[in-house]
């Protein structure tokens, strides 16, 4: 234990004093950390949410930039209410190149246009919108978050794989529920499942946490799903945090949930170990001393991304790092047992995704069986003969 | 006993019949690393005839040069156990730091550099003692381990950093690193010590290092019909000892590729089980033995016609492999 530390002392003052002459890359992260309420106590977001993982690439950055002569640093800033992005974007981009978003969609296209004359380019961390990378597309975003779309058809390649293919679709009220059940539509469309109902979980408001809450959504959930026709799988669509984490188990019928709770796609978990993903863990508990979030690793493979081009073309300037990652030489190691690459049409990171149940890894997909011509990481979202994005 | 000694003879009898060249009777270990077990296997009758336990996730495995011992790295453990071969068990362990996952020993056998996964560091330890004689900082997650043929340089590839270190064995310092593609596993050096070869997992490729200039002079790319590219994972590297061919494993691609170590082209690929992680020749080179994780087993090469011969079942995802002096 002790020559741990003893360990990591010497490795911080090697970082911490680069040699003269060192090439300097500053990498920006901007967001806007909220108090979002959580239906389950763990899920709540730290104040450190997704930068925590950026850091930690920061970290693993110098630890190879200390052989190359390169030093990474980041500069974070924190929107509060009424702040404007854009403005914000601009000032870090006097001195950070790339700028790592977790912004929401209408924020980061105003950020993107702000810094079209710059030069600058946004590493889109935190938004899954598909519209970013669709219509709204920019020339200056990478985006490194899946989108809804990725993350249902992952979904929708498993259960189809189970043979879970009647679904009954629940969706909560707000525009972002509506928009992961228009992926999910989509994705039961293209793989075959058939949505045999689908509901609106109307949010009336009201407190998350209460001191009697079982007690009533013991009753509540019941009698919400009763009287459906013959389904397999109940999905939610409630990216608000309203009710899908109040389904499992308190179905009328004894059948599993997916979508928002129950078995989740997503980029990370805490409790993913394949491929060498337990160091990576085990680096940012020691650091952060909690477990990695799906927006922690986004976050990490942002920084990672810059990191590697740098230390690949050995250059800290923005353009030729930009150029390199939209290369065809470009990939990242993410611990997700392949080479993440870029879609060239719309700078989407393509990736596996996982499906998790909250205590376990179930699976990852592409499902096996599912086959593309190009890669079949992009049998997961809107490939390349359907998008609507136009880079210029 | 009389009884198992029969079964002996009969399976030998039939191995000597099956094969037209009777080879010597060779003993390999192969580490498997969800059993937390050691399989011993007889490569006369090419069946599985002792499974040690061992500490938790072994996978690094190697023979003392005496060949009275076997090390494996019981990563979950943070330590290295040591088996007696004779007595088929857990004896003593090494102090190697968090999580090690392969090491390389000196031509004497006395010192062992250990690739420790967790904390970014290369432990050294004197065999003999049982005794930690230092550590050397790299980078991110170190894993493959060599020692050049004249002892004066150890290599250690670190997965996430992407190089392949150079540490002068002497003042175990770092004299140089050569930036390889991404996820480099393994590292080989030819027997003259004119060429290190490093596989890359994730980039896809292995490279052709100059240890002299430290440069990468050349890359072999592998292409498989039918395979995607990302399924095309190099892990394991064996040459035989006059450096004229070599042996790549290809992880998921589930084949083994055979390398003209002159001229750097695959000649062939020989499908063996599933995810193959890594090789041993015997020392007589006439079989080559490839560990297949995801399939719980063995394959036997013939390494003359090329060809496998043989599936041997194992234990739960067979990771390392040793075969004795």
């Amino acid at each position: 234990m002790v020559r741990w530390f003893a360990g990591a002392i010497v490795l911080g003052v090697l970082v911490q004093t680069p040699a003269a002459g060192a090439l300097e890359i500053s990498i920006g992260y901007l967001h806007r950390p909220g108090i979002k309420s959580t239906l389950s106590l763990l899920a709540q977001p730290t104040e450190d949410a997704g930068v925590a993982g950026a850091r930690l690439a920061i970290e693993d950055n110098n630890t190879t930039g200390k052989f190359l002569n390169q030093q990474f640093s980041l500069a974070e800033v924190k929107l509060k209410d009424g702040d404007d992005a854009a403005q914000a974007a601009v000032k870090l981009a006097d001195k950070s190149g790339f700028i790592i978003a977790d912004l929401p969609a209408d924020e980061l296209v105003k950020a993107a246009d702000a810094l079209r004359d710059r030069g600058a380019v946004l590493v889109n961390a935190g938004a899954t919108d598909d519209s970013l990378r669709e219509q709204d597309c920019r020339a200056n975003v990478i985006h490194v978050a899946p989108t809804r779309s990725m993350l249902a058809d992952a979904l929708a390649q498993y259960l189809v794989w189970k043979q879970w293919k009647r679904w009954l679709l629940v969706v909560g009220s707000h525009e972002k529920d509506k928009l992961f059940a228009d992926a999910l539509r989509r994705a039961a469309t293209r793989f075959g499942a058939k949505i045999v109902q689908e509901r609106t979980f109307e949010d009336t408001g009201g407190a998350r946490r209460t001191d009697s809450g079982v007690t009533l959504i013991q009753r509540q959930m019941p009698v919400f799903t009763q009287q459906a026709p013959a389904y397999d799988v109940l999905i939610a669509a409630d990216e608000s945090e309203v009710f899908a984490s109040y389904l499992p188990y308190r179905t009328w019928e004894a059948r599993p949930v997916a979508g928002s709770a129950g078995l989740v796609p997503t980029s990370w978990d805490a409790a993913h170990d394949q491929w060498g993903a337990v160091q990576l863990q085990n680096r940012f508990v020691k650091m952060a001393s909690r477990r990695m979030t799906a927006l922690d690793m986004q976050a990490w493979t942002a920084a990672r991304m810059i990191g590697e081009a740098a230390a690949r073309t050995n250059s800290a300037d923005p353009k030729t790092l930009f150029d390199f990652i939209k290369g065809a030489e470009f990939s990242v190691a993410a611990f997700k047992g392949q080479p993440l690459t870029l879609r060239d049409w719309n700078l989407q990171l393509r990736q596996p995704i996982l499906l998790a149940d909250g205590r376990m890894v179930v699976s990852v997909s592409p499902q096996e069986g599912f086959l593309h011509q190009v890669s079949e990481l992009d049998t997961l979202g809107v490939d390349r003969p359907e998008t609507k994005c136009k880079l210029h | 006993m009389s009884r198992m000694w029969r079964k002996y003879l009969i399976t030998g009898l039939a191995a000597s019949l099956a094969v037209t060249t009777p080879a010597c009777a060779f003993i390999a270990y192969v580490s498997n690393e969800k059993s937390n077990t050691v399989s011993v296997i007889d490569t006369d009758s090419w069946t599985v005839t002792d499974t040690i336990k061992v500490g938790q996730r072994p996978r690094g495995i190697e023979f003392t040069r005496d060949g009275k011992f076997v090390m494996v790295a019981v990563g979950d453990d943070d330590t290295i156990d040591v088996i007696d071969a004779a007595k088929k068990q857990v004896v003593d362990s090494l102090p190697s730091g968090p999580d090690p996952e392969l090491f390389a020993q000196d031509a004497a056998g006395k010192t062992l550099y250990v690739a420790n996964e967790n904390d970014n560091t290369v432990t050294v330890i004197d065999i003999d003692k049982r005794a930690r004689l230092g550590d050397i900082q790299v980078g991110v997650e170190p894993e493959g381990m060599a020692v050049s043929p004249d002892g004066k340089i150890l290599i250690n590839t670190s997965e996430t950093t992407s190089m392949a270190h150079f540490i002068d064995t002497a003042t175990r310092q770092i004299v140089a690193n050569v930036l390889v593609d991404s996820r480099p596993r393994f590292a080989e050096f030819k027997r003259d010590g004119s060429e290190l070869w490093v596989s890359s997992e994730i980039g896809g490729t292995v490279s052709i290092i100059d240890p002299a200039r430290h440069v990468v002079t050349g890359k072999i790319e592998f292409s498989i019909p039918g395979l995607r590219r990302e399924a095309i994972q190099p892990v394991g590297i064996g040459m035989t000892k006059d450096g004229k061919t070599a042996f790549v494993a290809l992880g998921p691609a589930n084949r083994i590729a055979v390398v003209d170590a002159t001229t750097h082209t695959v000649t062939k690929y020989l499908l063996v089980g599933q995810r193959v992680w890594h090789m041993a020749f015997t020392p007589d080179e006439k079989y080559l033995l490839t560990t297949n994780g995801v399939s719980n087993d063995v394959s036997v090469i013939d390494v003359a016609a090329q060809k496998v011969i043989k599936t041997i079942q194992v234990g739960e995802l067979p990771w390392g492999i040793t075969i004795a002096p």
